[in-house]
């Protein structure tokens, strides 16, 4: 009897009572234009959602990418305690308030789950005399300012992660911004810059083609065994750029998902529940695999560990090079 | 000749009962979110998106392409009839459009757009068919100088035509220019002219500037000229749709040349707009009579119309082929080829034969469905200037407030297109030319930024610019349009100068 009760209570305090559930439509805020990674990325969620009924609400995304995401994170920000409004972005989260005098704090939004790492790769023009990762940064020593770099935007993670090439070898290049990943790898195909650091699936299609070619990941361990993308060569040959004497062990961004500040924890639970079961759908996996990323699902204490040795490891280079905003 | 079979299997997966049923539904969507503008190609095709998960892809890509074509001629229809462009790409087309439709033409001026459109269309998609593998590996030879270049072209072949002072061309060309440069800058990645408001991060959207300036502008000075709407008494009978369509022949030239321009400016590829515009001036630059433009001449219709439809379909090949969007609603559709398991880019066109043919294909058969259905609806939109303008008139004013709203969600665009409103009718009772400004906000930051990426490759020389046969070419043909005019001073041809002095244009 006493055994019965006990469990009864436990039950009662374990189940709340009233556990959040959508009774209005949801809002997806995409920080990224139609058809950027964070947008891919969002839709994906929204339609694996969609086909296994995880959330009864309807699900309508919006995209407000203007500013590089700021434009998100600020109308975000700006319904405190809302727990109809989930934000989707990258690190660019916690990093945009310190390159540019954005009107919202990082503190201003409750961070959910990281879904997915999406990894950095060097590039190089397919036709490029550069075989291998030590002989570009040798060229690059040799000539300072003479290889270009193109990227995605402005003092942000490509640029960031030219820097750090920069800083770890000693060598100086040139960082050309484009507007998005797909011009930067455009260009590359074309020759009018030397190389870049998209993400696999920016660069994969020209890949395939042999237009570009991968010279090293900047992964802790190598991608894991795949069909060959080109010349019988895929993903798993590509070296991480530290085996390859490129001593920069990892680069890579979080996939995010966000909530406004002030809204309840059984919020945060709830949505936390509705993502953790889409990371584990069949659909999930293969939204990752075609995209090259690692499924990596991250919550509560870890997430907020990464995210802090994340800051920490970019504010350095955002110092050094004198991009803090005031 | 291998092309050519490959586009025969792609007519035989498309000419079926289902397909056929996906395009008429496509195209109908489409000139619904068309007409309406704020909503636009780019949002009707990510909301249709998630419908299409579930789809084959050749038939998701066939409802989602429908769509566009539909879109792109629902935006001309209002551009004509209210003077609100429903997409940038169709701005010029209000600058004869709209005065034609109110003479009491509405029927021609958009029978003309439409049909004109329809071969641009169609002239881009035979392109696309016969120069598929070409063209692919000539829009890699551009690099930021190139896209610079075809900027600078654009701005040069638009600016010598402006018959109003030119002071006021430059006051209200650097004023568009400050409105490009609004929000966050690519090449710095810092915040510009925000002044603190947060809502300013996002830019400040050229659609939003655009109905403000045409559409509520034209209410002010309709309402002020006392609240009556010229178009009322025009009678709209469906045989002058024919009548028009006879018409046509006679801008074969005009046609011809837009759509060469067309062409051009899609795979190279700067787009529709700078397309539209372009054929525009030249199409007034090489008039004999200029007298008319601005005023409703056909020629200002159908050259821009021509222009846009030829380059808005000649960019989907860009994007298949290298796997770069031409456009926004480009962008949308390549999101969804990955979600429905394909990778766009130069290998598309070799593991996937079918899907890509199959599009080819739906593009020829889409366009034609598309033109039908706006041909036979022609005059039930052109009744629609028969409504008086007290009831016209609100709901114009609702549907540009509603669609202002759309763009990005966002009220504080509400407020903006009150002030681009009034500015639009300060311009206009000033007489200062709107275009310009126009031309400036849709260009001007894409120039820039192809200017200093330019500079930044060249460590700050000129002379890149010059670097190339096809950047110097281009460079030179935009230096030429520039000063053509002094140029006709030059040779002598005052006399034809003298036939427009008189005329000012009111664009």
């Amino acid at each position: 009897m006493l055994k019965q009760i006990t469990l009864a209570l436990l039950a009662i305090t374990t189940v709340p009572a009233f556990a959040f559930e959508p009774t209005r439509p949801v809002e997806f805020v995409v920080t990224s234009g139609p058809g950027g990674g964070t947008d891919n990325f969002a839709r994906t969620v929204q339609s694996i959602i969609a086909k296994h009924k995880l959330i009864d609400a309807p699900v309508v995304v919006t995209n407000k990418g203007g500013g590089s995401g700021a434009e998100g994170f600020v109308y975000a920000a700006g319904y405190k305690g809302d727990p109809y409004k989930l934000t989707f972005g990258t690190n660019n989260e916690y990093l945009l308030p310190s390159v540019a005098a954005v009107p919202y704090a990082p503190e201003d939004l409750t961070p959910v789950a990281t879904l997915a790492l999406d990894e950095f790769l060097i590039w190089v023009n397919g036709q490029s005399k550069f075989g291998d990762v030590k002989s570009f940064v040798e060229a690059a020593k040799a000539k300072p300012k003479a290889i270009q770099f193109g990227g995605s935007q402005s003092k942000d993670t490509d640029q960031i992660l030219v820097s750090t090439i920069a800083e770890v070898t000693g060598a100086e290049f040139r960082y050309i911004p484009f507007k998005g990943g797909g011009e930067a790898g455009v260009q590359l195909a074309g020759g009018h810059i030397d190389a870049n650091v998209n993400n696999p699936n920016e660069n994969r299609g020209q890949w395939q083609a042999g237009m570009v070619k991968p010279l090293c990941v900047f992964r802790p361990d190598r991608f894991p065994q795949s069909a060959p993308v080109h010349d019988g060569k895929g993903w798993h040959d590509i070296p991480t750029c530290a085996e390859a004497g490129l001593a920069i062990d990892s680069y890579r961004m979080p996939r995010t998902v966000w909530l406004p500040a002030g809204v309840e924890e059984d919020v945060v639970v709830f949505y936390r529940d509705v993502l953790k079961k889409v990371s584990e759908t069949p659909e999930w996996a293969d939204y990752v695999a075609k995209t090259s990323q690692t499924s990596q699902f991250m919550t509560g204490d870890e997430f907020t560990a990464y995210q802090a040795k994340d800051r920490e490891t970019v504010l350095k280079v955002l110092k050094r090079e004198g991009w803090l905003v005031k | 000749m291998g092309n050519f079979g490959y586009l025969m299997d792609g007519f035989a997966t498309v000419l079926t009962a289902h397909h056929l049923m996906i395009m008429m539904i496509g195209v109908m969507l489409g000139i619904l979110v068309g007409v309406l503008p704020g909503l636009g190609a780019p949002n009707g095709v990510s909301l249709l998106l998630p419908l299409t998960f579930t789809m084959e892809p050749i038939s998701a890509i066939i409802l989602l392409s429908c769509m566009y074509w539909g879109a792109l001629f629902g935006g001309s229809t209002t551009s004509i009839l209210f003077n609100i462009p429903g997409e940038p790409s169709s701005v010029a087309t209000t600058f004869d459009g709209y005065p034609m439709a109110k003479n009491g033409q509405a029927t021609r001026a958009l029978t003309l757009a439409f049909m004109s459109a329809g071969i641009g269309a169609l002239a881009g998609v035979v392109m696309i068919t016969l120069l598929s593998g070409w063209v692919a590996r000539f829009a890699l030879q551009f690099s930021s100088p190139e896209f610079f270049a075809v900027y600078f072209l654009a701005f040069g072949s638009f600016i010598g035509m402006s018959d109003n002072a030119p002071a006021k061309t430059l006051v209200t060309m650097m004023l568009g220019f400050a409105f490009a440069t609004v929000g966050m800058d690519t090449i710095s990645g810092s915040l510009r002219l925000t002044f603190g408001i947060p809502d300013l991060i996002k830019g400040i959207s050229f659609l939003v500037a655009v109905m403000g300036l045409f559409g509520i502008g034209e209410l002010l000075l309709t309402t002020e000229e006392g609240l009556r709407f010229d178009g009322i008494k025009a009678r709209v009978r469906p045989i002058d749709v024919l009548k028009t369509l006879k018409e046509m022949p006679r801008y074969g030239w005009a046609i011809l040349r837009s759509t060469l321009i067309g062409i051009w400016m899609g795979i190279t590829p700067a787009g529709p707009t700078a397309a539209s515009f372009m054929s525009y001036g030249l199409a007034r630059r090489f008039a004999k009579d200029k007298s008319k433009f601005g005023k409703g001449d056909p020629r200002g219709i159908v050259s821009p119309e021509t222009a846009d439809h030829s380059a808005g379909t000649s960019a989907l090949l860009p994007m298949l082929a290298l796997g770069v969007p031409g456009s926004a609603t480009a962008a949308v559709m390549m999101g969804g080829l990955m979600i429905w398991g394909l990778t766009p880019g130069p290998m598309l066109f070799i593991d996937r034969p079918d899907f890509v043919w199959g599009l080819i294909a739906s593009m020829y058969l889409g366009n034609v469905v598309a033109v039908l259905l706006v041909l036979a609806t022609v005059p039930l939109y052109a009744s629609i200037l028969r409504v008086p303008f007290s009831i016209v008139g609100p709901v114009i004013v609702a549907i540009i407030f509603s669609g202002a709203y759309q763009v990005a969600n966002s009220t504080f665009d509400m407020w903006l297109v009150l002030g681009f409103g009034i500015l639009g009718y300060l311009f206009k009772t000033l007489d200062y030319p709107i275009a310009p400004l126009v031309l400036a906000m849709v260009l001007g930051d894409k120039a820039e930024d192809a200017f200093r990426q330019s500079m930044l490759m060249s460590n700050g020389s000129l002379t890149i610019f010059w670097s190339n046969p096809l950047v110097s070419g281009i460079m030179a043909l935009g230096v030429l349009m520039l000063i053509w005019p002094l140029i006709a001073k030059a040779a002598g041809l005052r006399g034809l100068r003298r036939h427009t002095a008189g005329h000012q244009a009111k664009v």
